[in-house]
Formats: C-alpha cells, sequence, structure tokens
C-alpha cells in the first residue's frame, strides 16, 4: 500500500473532502474541507478530480514521511513547508520519494492548510464521503503513527504552482437575507452591516463568533423561535446577539435565529479568519448573490488551466537531484509505462 | 427590544400564548401560512406553522413525499424539519421564480393539515427504564409537570409519539407532540453529558439521542436503541413519520434485553398500515 505515514502532527488534522451533501433528512451535516476553494486548488495542480480527500491541518501541520514515491500538493493557509530540509512553495505540487520527510509547520496567516496526496486519501468511506466528522462519530482526527493511503494515482506532473485567491486576512462577507431575517429590525439589519466585526476566540469547523463593540443583535422574542433547518453561511444570533458564522459542519437544525446566509463562495475567508482578524457583512440582494457565486464557480472550474510550471534558477538549488529533471519519471523504481500512461 | 417589531411580526410572542392554549393553530398572525421563503442562494423553505402541532407536522411531511415525487429537474434535495419542507436546487436549472410557482400550485391541490401520512411508516416499541441513576432527571421533570413521579412514567411510557423530524446529529429523532402539561423549558444549564439511548424530554418534544453528547433537555429515560450504527445495514433506523412508544420496563429487564440486542435494546419494530 502507497501511504504517507504520520510521524508528527498538529491537533485538529483531519482526512476532508466535499462532504456529505444532500442527508439533511437523516440528521447528516454537510462536512467536508473547511476552505473548499483549498481543496479545488490542490485538485488542480494534481490534475485531480476536487472530490477526493485530502488531509486538512488546522493552524498547524506535521511530519510525514513517503513509504513510496508520491505526488504531493500544498494549499490553504500558507505554512512553513519543507522536504528533507528544503523548503517548498506553497500553493504548488511537488515530488517526494520513498523515505523523503515532509514537514510542515505553523500557519503565518490563515489557519486551515491543506495536504493532498497523488490519487487522494484514500480512507475509509462512511455515509458516502471520506471526511471526518467528530461530533457525528464519523472517523478520528489524525495521529502519530497512522498511515495515510494514497489512491491509485494515473498523474505524473509535479512542480505546477498556481496564485490562490487570498482569503486569509479576513475582508468583507457578502450576505444574503433569508427566511428569518424579518425576525430583526430594518434598524437591527442595517447597523449589522455598519458594524466593524474581529472575529472571535471561539471557533471551529461548526462555526466561528464575531465580537463587535456596542449593542449586540438580537432578533424580537428569540429564544421562542421553532428549530429549523440550518444552511452553511447562516449567521445566527446566540441569545445575547452575538452573531456566530455557522459553517458546513453546523448540526442540521438550530433555534437560534439567522439574520442571513454568507455566499458559499464567502465561507472559506470566515473559516480562515485567525481570531482578531477584522471582518464585516455587506448585504447584496438574491439576485447578486447568485452572479457574484456564479463567478466564482466559473473561477474555480478554470483553476487548472491557472496552474503553471514553478519557475526555479538552478544555481539556487542546492540539490538537482532532488528535483523531477524528467517528465514522466518519478523514481529509478517505478514503470512509467506500467499505468499505461505514457503522456 | 422595540414593541414595534413584535406587533408587525407577531411572531415569537403569540406563538407562545397559543401553544399554553392548547397547542392547535389559529391564525391571528401577520404571516398566513403555508409560506414558501427563500433559504440561502439555493434553498427554498415552505413553512406551515411556526408552532409545532400535529397538522402542521403532518403537512410538512404529506408535503415533502408529495415533492419528491414531482421529482422537478433542478431539486438536489428535499428534507423537513418540525414544521417546514426545505428543498437545495440548482438555480441555474430552476429560477427561484419558477420554483415559486411549481410550490403554490402543489400546495393548492389539497389541504395539506389534513392529509394522509405518507406510507412505509413504521411503530417501534422500546424498552426504556424511566427513572432510577439510569436516567436522573425523570422525578425533576414530573415535578415541573405537576406529577408524581408514578404519573409521568404512566403518562410517558403510553405516549404513542412520531418521529416529527430527525436533526442535529445523524439519526437522531425529535418525537412527538407530547401533551401540553411536558411543555417544560429548557434547562438554563446544559447537563454535560447524556449517553446514546437517552430519552430527554423538553418543550412536549422527546429526543432520543443518537450520540453521547452535552443537552439542555431532562435525561427522564433510557433505552438501549441505537439510532446511528455505522456498519449497520440500514446505519440510520429511523424515518421522519414513524411512530414510537418508550415500554416502561425494570432495570433487570433493561439489562437483558441490551445484552440481548447492542443495536436496537430489545425494540420491536412492526409496518404501519397506509
Amino acid at each position: 500500500m502507497n501511504a504517507l505515514k504520520v510521524l508528527r502532527i498538529g491537533p485538529l488534522a483531519s482526512i476532508q473532502d466535499q462532504g456529505r451533501p444532500g442527508q439533511l433528512q437523516q440528521g447528516v451535516s454537510r462536512g467536508g474541507a473547511a476552505d473548499l476553494l483549498a481543496l479545488a486548488e490542490g485538485a488542480a495542480l494534481l490534475r485531480q478530480d476536487m472530490h477526493l480527500a485530502a488531509l486538512e491541518m488546522a493552524g498547524i501541520g506535521g511530519l510525514f514521511e513517503a513509504t513510496s514515491p508520491m505526488r504531493i500538493a500544498l494549499t490553504g493557509a500558507p505554512m512553513q513547508a519543507s522536504l528533507d530540509g528544503e523548503n517548498l512553495a506553497w500553493n504548488a505540487s511537488h515530488q517526494m520519494l520513498a523515505g523523503q520527510k515532509l514537514e510542515i509547520g505553523a500557519a503565518r496567516k490563515g489557519v486551515y492548510g491543506y495536504l493532498h496526496l497523488g490519487g487522494g486519501i484514500d480512507s475509509a468511506v462512511q455515509l458516502g464521503a471520506r471526511a471526518v466528522h467528530l461530533m457525528s462519530g464519523l472517523g478520528n482526527p489524525v495521529a502519530v503513527g497512522d498511515l495515510l493511503p494514497c489512491g491509485a494515482d494515473p498523474g505524473r506532473e509535479v512542480g505546477l504552482g498556481l496564485q490562490a485567491e487570498d482569503r486569509f486576512q479576513g475582508g468583507a462577507l457578502r450576505i444574503v437575507e433569508g427566511f428569518q431575517s424579518d425576525l430583526f429590525d430594518a434598524e437591527v439589519r442595517a447597523r449589522f452591516a455598519d458594524t466593524a466585526f474581529k472575529r472571535g476566540g471561539r471557533a471551529n469547523r461548526m462555526g466561528v463568533e464575531m465580537v463587535s463593540d456596542g449593542a449586540g443583535f438580537a432578533a424580537a422574542g428569540q429564544l421562542n423561535i421553532l428549530s429549523e433547518i440550518i444552511l452553511p453561511g447562516d449567521v445566527q444570533m446566540t441569545g445575547d446577539g452575538k452573531p456566530f458564522v455557522l459553517l458546513r459542519e453546523a448540526q442540521t437544525t438550530g433555534g437560534y435565529p439567522r439574520i442571513g446566509t454568507v455566499l458559499p463562495c464567502d465561507l472559506s475567508k470566515v473559516a480562515q479568519a485567525q481570531a482578531g482578524v477584522d471582518l464585516q457583512f455587506n448585504w447584496v440582494s438574491l439576485d447578486e448573490g447568485l452572479a457574484i457565486q456564479a463567478k466564482q464557480d466559473a473561477l474555480m472550474k478554470a483553476l487548472p488551466s491557472t496552474c503553471k510550471p514553478l519557475l526555479r534558477d538552478p544555481a539556487l538549488m542546492q540539490d538537482l537531484l532532488s528535483y523531477q529533471l524528467v517528465g514522466g519519471v518519478i523514481s529509478a523504481q517505478a514503470d512509467p509505462f506500467d499505468t499505461g500512461d505514457i503522456t | 427590544m422595540k414593541s414595534k417589531g413584535i406587533l408587525t411580526l407577531g411572531w415569537p410572542a403569540v406563538t407562545v400564548a397559543r401553544y399554553f392554549a392548547g397547542g392547535l393553530w389559529v391564525t391571528q398572525s401577520a404571516l398566513s401560512f403555508p409560506i414558501i421563503r427563500t433559504a440561502g442562494l439555493d434553498g427554498m423553505l415552505v413553512t406551515f406553522a411556526d408552532a409545532l402541532s400535529e397538522p402542521s407536522n403532518r403537512a410538512t411531511l404529506a408535503f415533502s413525499e408529495a415533492v419528491k415525487a414531482c421529482a422537478w429537474p433542478g431539486v438536489q434535495e428535499v428534507s423537513t424539519s418540525l414544521a417546514s419542507v426545505f428543498l437545495r436546487f440548482d438555480s441555474a436549472a430552476l429560477c427561484h421564480a419558477a420554483l415559486k410557482d411549481l410550490l403554490l400550485a402543489l400546495l393548492e391541490t389539497q389541504d395539506w393539515q389534513q392529509a394522509a401520512l405518507p406510507p412505509g411508516r413504521r411503530l417501534w416499541r422500546v424498552p426504556t427504564v424511566f427513572g432510577t441513576g439510569l436516567a436522573p432527571q425523570l422525578a425533576e421533570a414530573a415535578d415541573a409537570a405537576g406529577m408524581s413521579e408514578a404519573q409521568a412514567v404512566e403518562s410517558l411510557g403510553s405516549a404513542r409519539v412520531r418521529v416529527l423530524t430527525i436533526g442535529f446529529a445523524p439519526g437522531q429523532p425529535y418525537l412527538g407532540p407530547l401533551g401540553a402539561e411536558w411543555n417544560l423549558p429548557r434547562q438554563t444549564e446544559l447537563t454535560p453529558q447524556v449517553p446514546t439511548g437517552a430519552l430527554v424530554l423538553a418543550i412536549s418534544q422527546f429526543v432520543l439521542f443518537a450520540t453521547t453528547a452535552p443537552t439542555g433537555w431532562r435525561h427522564v429515560g433510557q433505552t438501549g436503541f441505537r439510532g446511528f450504527q455505522l456498519g449497520a445495514e440500514d446505519p440510520i433506523a429511523l424515518r421522519p413519520g414513524d411512530e414510537m412508544i418508550f415500554t416502561p420496563v425494570s432495570r433487570s429487564d433493561y439489562d437483558r434485553f441490551c445484552l440481548e440486542d447492542s443495536h436496537f435494546g430489545g425494540a420491536s419494530r412492526e409496518e404501519i398500515p397506509a
């Protein structure tokens, strides 16, 4: 089995994919990667399907050893990365040889970094996905000694890079009104968009706290509403009128009122905001929201065409032999023709 | 909060008063049900009431089945909450206005509050220990409902409740409605942990925990029923519309049932005739 061995790992690292859409009726929340754009970027860099699973690392990475040659890509929150001591470019794909050690450090900005393997991480599929969801009893956090199995990898190409959209420093979040927005006075909704927020101290894969000066944002009689479906991006107000932006791993129903829903394409920005980062909400109409999201979906689809070979200065390369110099050859042991891929 | 908001919206305050008045719906709200509203960018929510009642949940289950049967192109998911049907759809294939028209037309085909419940429902009888050290908050709940513990066991143990919705966690049912005497508020403090199979109570509903979790509801009964079992043929046992009776048993019988049936704790299941 081709696998990546985990020698050291930060807390809360977990295997993630696109999650489990379509199972709300069974109480199964969507879950999946906190930053879906990062998942798409990794897939583009490895020229593979964006539904494959990757390792999500929260705040800090770990130390990994390849048990066989494999391709990797690094995306999401930029982290310090090196292969046997040589620095590796982030937002790029690389080759690992058997026995090589990959070290990933702390996030320089943002929260969630992603390590992708050629062929994806081939862990067990549960309820239709590999995404770990701890609260639902689906999977476990990655632990020291684990072997992350690689799926079959028909690809050969490495050394690609892309310009990642910077969603790691907060900013404006586009939000549409929803079925409970009317529970909030127009004045409260307007003040909500005029308020400068910072990401609060409480945040995880389920939701992110927003803090601000001044009055809270309570709804009329908000403790008495009937529990209702939760959508990723919903901004719920807790009892004291403090907003939480709910992410894809949030529970499927909830009784706190939601003032609106952040667009799916802005959720990466929410998940990737470190504590203290500035954030703000901008109301957009449904039509505006649909247009913004469609544009973002098109950009995501076009990601593969934006991946370009990394530029390297040979004079700065201390160990030329560690780079792949001949396309199609990945190691002395591997036969490039054995998969039928001779491109 | 300004009183203006409460008056114009007419929502929550009225809901509570209405609920204590017997749970039946009186249309004095500014909102006229059923209503269709957007949910996020790609969702639509059809809501039959702003308070839980048997007819509104019946309408929800029946309308959801009807929507699924229509199989409109572009609809990607249909699910229900206590009193609403949620649709997720591909707005490139089916625009909001067109979906709303389809929903309005379907709503007009019958009185959904009187609709027949969908076929294929099951009745589950689940052996349950009420009270004792296994379910330590029965006495407290009985007291809040103005009953003795024996009366509470009689009342809760004979109630035939419906799976109103499944939510919060995989396979975890909200069950009810129980009588108005059980309209107890949630606790202000969370119970740090209740075990899988815990039967907890608040606001005239049970939740039967499918996992180990903290809760603000009162732990009145304990069962060996596991609503979510990975690896089982049917990992999620219950479906909305199923019915359940929590039959009181002794501790020793409960232990025996759990030993003999680690999945359902001795629960029986029968089809409900359509």
